[in-house]
C-alpha cells in the first residue's frame, strides 16, 4: 500500500517512530526496530559516566541499524536547556531534526507548553525541523505552529505509563481543527489497540518507546504495533461506518424462508 | 582539571571529539570554537555523548 507520510524533508512509508531506551539489551533493541519497520528512532544525549564509552558504542549500532534519528531534548526543563542540548544534538547527529521536550511537572512529565513555544520559536529561527512534544491543547498546538513547528506530537497519556488515549474528544478535536498538519501521538500507549484506534482518528503516526522496550517480548511486541498501526491506517482510509443504536440486520429479508407471503 | 580550553579539557579526559557534543554555562560551544573557549573558575562545562532515548 502506497500511503507515506510527510514529516518536514522525510517522506516514510512506516508511520511507525520508535524510542531507543529502556530494552533488555542492545541486540533487542537493534532486533525490534527491525522488526517494527521504522524509519525513524530517536535518540538522546547524556554526560558520559566514569569515562565509559556506552555513547560510541550506542551510535555506532543505530548507524549500523540504518534509520534516521531524531534526536530529543528529554528531561529539559527550561527552554534555554532545551535549545542548548538541541544545537549539541544537531552537530553530533549532523541532523537539523529534534523532539523537542520541556518537562514542566514532575509527576506526569507534562511539557512546560510555555517554554516548549519559546523554545520551539528559538530553533525554528535557527532552521530546525522542530518536532514539539505537547499536550491536546488547541491553543498550544496554534502557537506551536506559529513559531515555526509543521508536525505536532501529542501525548496521548503521560510518558511511560501505558494508559492509552486519555482523551478521545480532544485527540480527536486537534485531529479536526489541524487536517493539513502531520500529527504524531507521542507518548502513553500501552497495547497496540491504542495505537489502532488513534491512527482510526486520522492521525498520521504514532511515537512508541516503553509500549515495546518494556513488553514481555519486545521484538514481537515492535511486529504488533507496526500491524496495529498499518491496520488502524487503512481502516481510517476505509472511512468507517457511522455507528447506529439499533440493529439492522445484515441479510437481506427478501426471501427469507418461512417467511408469511403477502 | 588544570585544561585552560574546552579543546584541552576534552584531550584530558579522553573523548573522541566527533562524537561529543559541548556546552559552557548552559550555552552551547560549537567543535570549531572549542580551542578558543577558556575555561574560568567556576564555569559549567557539559560533555554529552549520543544515548537511548525516546
Amino acid at each position: 500500500m502506497n500511503d507515506p507520510v510527510r514529516l518536514y524533508d522525510g517522506a516514510l512509508s512506516s508511520r511507525l517512530l520508535l524510542g531507543t531506551a529502556r530494552y533488555p539489551s542492545p541486540a533487542i533493541l537493534a532486533e525490534a526496530i527491525r522488526a517494527s519497520g521504522c524509519e525513524i528512532v530517536t535518540v538522546s544525549l547524556r554526560r558520559e559516566a566514569g569515562g565509559a564509552r556506552a555513547g560510541e558504542a550506542f551510535w555506532s549500532l543505530i548507524r549500523d541499524v540504518g534509520a534516521r534519528v531524531l534526536p530529543n531534548t528529554a528531561g529539559c526543563r527550561t527552554a534555554k536547556e532545551a535549545i542548548a542540548t538541541a544545537q549539541m544534538a544537531r552537530e553530533v547527529f549532523a541532523t537539523d531534526w529534534i523532539k523537542l521536550e520541556v518537562i514542566g511537572e514532575e509527576d506526569t512529565l507534562q511539557p512546560d507548553v510555555f517554554g516548549l513555544v519559546e523554545a520551539a520559536r528559538a530553533l525554528a529561527d535557527e532552521g530546525f525541523k522542530v518536532f514539539p512534544y505537547t499536550t491536546d491543547d488547541l491553543v498550544v498546538a496554534e502557537k506551536l505552529l506559529d513559531a515555526g513547528c509543521r508536525v505536532l506530537m501529542p501525548w496521548a497519556a503521560p510518558i511511560g505509563s501505558g494508559r492509552g488515549v486519555n482523551d478521545a474528544f480532544a485527540l480527536r478535536a486537534l485531529r479536526a481543527h489541524f487536517p493539513d498538519t502531520p500529527l504524531v501521538v507521542d507518548a502513553g500507549l500501552g497495547a497496540p489497540s491504542h495505537a489502532a484506534l488513534v491512527m482510526e482518528m486520522g492521525y498520521d503516526a504514532v511515537l512508541l518507546n516503553t509500549a515495546v522496550s518494556r513488553a514481555g517480548d519486545p521484538v514481537l511486541m515492535a511486529r504488533a504495533f507496526a500491524l496495529a498501526i498499518e491496520a488502524g491506517r487503512a481502516g481510517f482510509r476505509a472511512q468507517p461506518m457511522t455507528p447506529r443504536d439499533m440493529a439492522e440486520p445484515s441479510t437481506p429479508l427478501i426471501g427469507r424462508p418461512f417467511d408469511r407471503l403477502a | 582539571m588544570s585544561a585552560t580550553t574546552l579543546q584541552l579539557l576534552l584531550d584530558e579526559l579522553g573523548y573522541d571529539e566527533k562524537t561529543v557534543g559541548t556546552a559552557l554555562n548552559q550555552e552551547f560551544v560549537r567543535a570549531r570554537d572549542r580551542a578558543e573557549t577558556r575555561l574560568r573558575e567556576g564555569d559549567a562545562v557539559e560533555i554529552v555523548t549520543p544515548r537511548q532515548g525516546g
